[in-house]
């Protein structure tokens, strides 16, 4: 299978080599690391108990005890901050899994198979990225918690971005895959007595992997922000403690009017930090694996 | 959202080399006459696909609300509330509920074509004149802040790519990035905390002031416009983000053809380059792009308009969430399709003026 190889992913060694001098996804990878590691140590690092009551310590400004004060229900928000970064990862990651598979597949049969199915195929990928995104999925969480399925209302979330979430890397992999079927060594592999599945799996998806990749990548910022978007409209698990659910609590209790700044302002600097982390990894992979975006040493 | 990574792929365009092609030997009026009939067939299709997607999004409405348990004229009407037997038979007769479920989709999808949604229980009219009522505030709202935007984010992304790896680009990209990675809702609430509650120059929320009713007209409007500085601006950071990242990285795709490197061969000035060759070829892939990011303007306008209560679709969505108003619910996802799928219409029709390949196709 050394053909199917793209030469500059044959280590990661070698990957790591040109990435490290990428600066913005070196910056990318250490600010996805630090909340990676803030969700890890999570019960460490908070110094209190996230969900917490102190009827006697509410609406405090930040102070030495509690680094970034507290809401009106007396919570400590620094701890509700770090203890809030495993929801944002959980969603980021699980539904930018879902998104992926399903994105990978469409895109490579979309572009593999011409005709009636690839066309029907285009079609759906058209259709999904026409479709106004942020009310689809507020209609199907709507619809699903209204069934009163017993599922998590995390997992509903995650399931929905998922399978939503998926039609620009279906379009970006399915682009790809029609150049890829015109080249030489897949007339080569189906000469040779290579079915479609085997030619799909172990010819054309090494070749479009980098994409998937950095598609990937640019998913977990985007769900991130749509989980976010959720919580704030209401439609997350009010029980749950994350970002979009403290600016939802925020909002809700009139901590605009009140001035107080110290509940709003850090969960969007968080948002803000890591939404950026993954943007800046999935541009510098983007740049890597393709030439025509590198720049040019004069 | 997802839609931004995927501008660097966006097909070339080479306008140059059509350019050779127009001025093939063929009877001119012939050449029109074969021009007008392959745009017409183009855009024909393209109007099919458009019309086919409308369908595909009344199926989903059906499909999606038959698909929760339980009555489905009992769930079009409010919760936990004793109904007259009366208004659901009614219900269901204006559903055709008693019906097989294909006749069902029928009456459905020419009701919905008919702009008959049913009727809003919270507000207590029908979806339609409901939507009717708040649709120009959206309109104003998004049309303002997407013109404002488009010029902006082209102007400095067309430079900011010329300039690639200069101060200027890095300092817009990194603005640009910025803006992207917030939520949208997040930069309304920093706005009103920063310019209404702290410095109190902007009114804080609504479209207009109540008090201001016998006010004359031009302090009527321009206490609306007070009204609309927030949200536009709100609206206009996001979507900027958005087209300025695509200009620069539409114009770094274009500037790496060949056809830059012969025109600078030909002894053109830097500007001529820009102007003549670069800008044009790299605005076309952007019109398409422009209509993609509508049904994620979409999502940022429904944010705005909760977070400053300004009476838009976004806030009646909202609304019909907080209410469980599913058949306004309905008709709202359905007209807020509609729009983006005329948005990206339009951009086909805009398209096939502006790229004389699409003619010749």
């Amino acid at each position: 299978m050394r053909a199917s190889a793209t030469p500059m992913w044959r280590t990661i060694s070698g990957f790591w080599h040109v990435y490290s001098r990428v600066r913005k996804g070196v910056l990318g990878l250490a600010l996805v690391l630090f909340f990676f590691a803030a969700a890890g140590f999570a019960s460490y690092l908070s110094p209190f108990d996230p969900t917490k009551i102190d009827a006697s310590r509410t609406w405090l400004p930040p102070n030495s005890l509690n680094w970034l004060g507290t809401d009106w229900f007396g919570h400590d928000l620094l701890s509700q901050m770090v203890y809030g970064t495993r929801v944002s990862l959980l969603v980021g990651v699980f539904a930018t899994l879902i998104s992926a598979v399903v994105g990978t597949m469409i895109g490579l049969f979309g572009g593999y198979y011409g005709k009636r199915f690839g066309e029907f195929l285009e079609r759906v990928i058209d259709f999904f990225l026409v479709i106004p995104y942020l009310p689809l999925i507020i209609v199907l969480v709507a619809v699903v918690e209204a069934m009163e399925i017993p599922i998590p209302v995390l997992w509903v979330v995650i399931f929905v971005i998922g399978i939503t979430g998926w039609s620009g890397t279906a379009r970006v992999i399915r682009s790809q895959v029609l150049t890829v079927r015109e080249r030489q060594f897949i007339d080569r592999a189906r000469t040779a007595g290579a079915g479609d599945m085997r030619i799909l799996t172990r010819h054309i998806l090494p070749n479009v992997f980098p994409l998937v990749f950095a598609n990937a990548v640019l998913t977990v910022a985007g769900a991130v922000l749509s989980e976010v978007t959720l919580d704030f409209l209401g439609l997350g698990d009010p029980t749950t403690v994350s970002w979009g659910m403290i600016l939802h609590l925020a909002l809700s209790n009139n901590a605009v009017y009140r001035g107080a700044w110290w509940w709003v302002v850090p969960p969007g600097v968080a948002i803000i930090l890591l939404v950026m982390g993954f943007t800046l990894i999935g541009y510098s992979i983007e740049e890597i694996s393709n030439p025509r975006l590198r720049e040019r040493k004069a | 959202m997802f839609c931004i990574c995927t501008c660097h792929l966006v097909q070339k365009f080479h306008l140059h080399c059509t350019c050779i092609l127009w001025r093939s030997h063929e009877d001119v009026l012939d050449k029109r006459h074969v021009t007008l009939r392959a745009r017409t067939v183009y855009l024909a299709k393209k109007a099919g696909y458009a019309f086919l997607t409308v369908l595909v999004v009344i199926i989903f409405n059906f499909l999606l609300f038959r698909v929760m348990p339980g009555d489905p004229a009992r769930l079009l009407l409010p919760r936990g509330r004793a109904i007259e037997k009366s208004v659901i038979l009614s219900m269901r007769e204006f559903y055709g509920l008693d019906k097989p479920i294909g006749t069902q989709l029928v009456i459905y999808i020419v009701q919905t074509l008919q702009l008959n949604f049913g009727y809003s229980f919270y507000y207590k009219a029908p979806v339609a004149s409901v939507i009717a009522a708040s649709l120009p505030n959206t309109l104003v709202l998004v049309g303002i802040s997407e013109a404002i935007s488009i010029l902006l984010g082209f102007y400095t992304g067309a430079i900011a790519g010329w300039k690639r790896g200069k101060p200027f680009d890095l300092i817009s990209t990194s603005f640009g990035l910025v803006f992207w990675s917030m939520p949208t809702f997040w930069i309304g609430i920093v706005l009103i905390m920063t310019f209404s509650v702290w410095l109190g120059i902007f009114p804080v929320t609504g479209v207009r002031t109540i008090e201001l009713i016998h006010a004359s007209f031009l302090q009527q409007i321009a206490d609306m416009g007070m009204h609309l500085v927030l949200p536009v601006i709100t609206l206009t950071l996001v979507s900027y983000a958005e087209y300025m990242l695509i200009m620069r990285n539409s114009l770094i795709d274009v500037m790496t053809e060949d056809f830059v490197l012969t025109a600078r061969a030909k002894g053109l000035t830097e500007d001529q380059v820009l102007k003549a060759h670069v800008i044009p070829n790299a605005l076309l892939p952007s019109i398409t792009t422009i209509a993609l990011a509508l049904s994620f303007i979409v999502g940022g306008a429904l944010q705005t308009e909760i977070i400053f209560s300004y009476p838009g679709i976004g806030m009646l969505t909202w609304q019909a969430l907080q209410f469980r108003d599913y058949a306004l619910l309905q008709g709202l996802f359905f007209i807020a399709a509609v729009l983006v799928v005329i948005a990206n219409f339009a951009a086909d029709i805009i398209y096939t003026y502006v790229d004389p390949r699409v003619k010749l196709q």
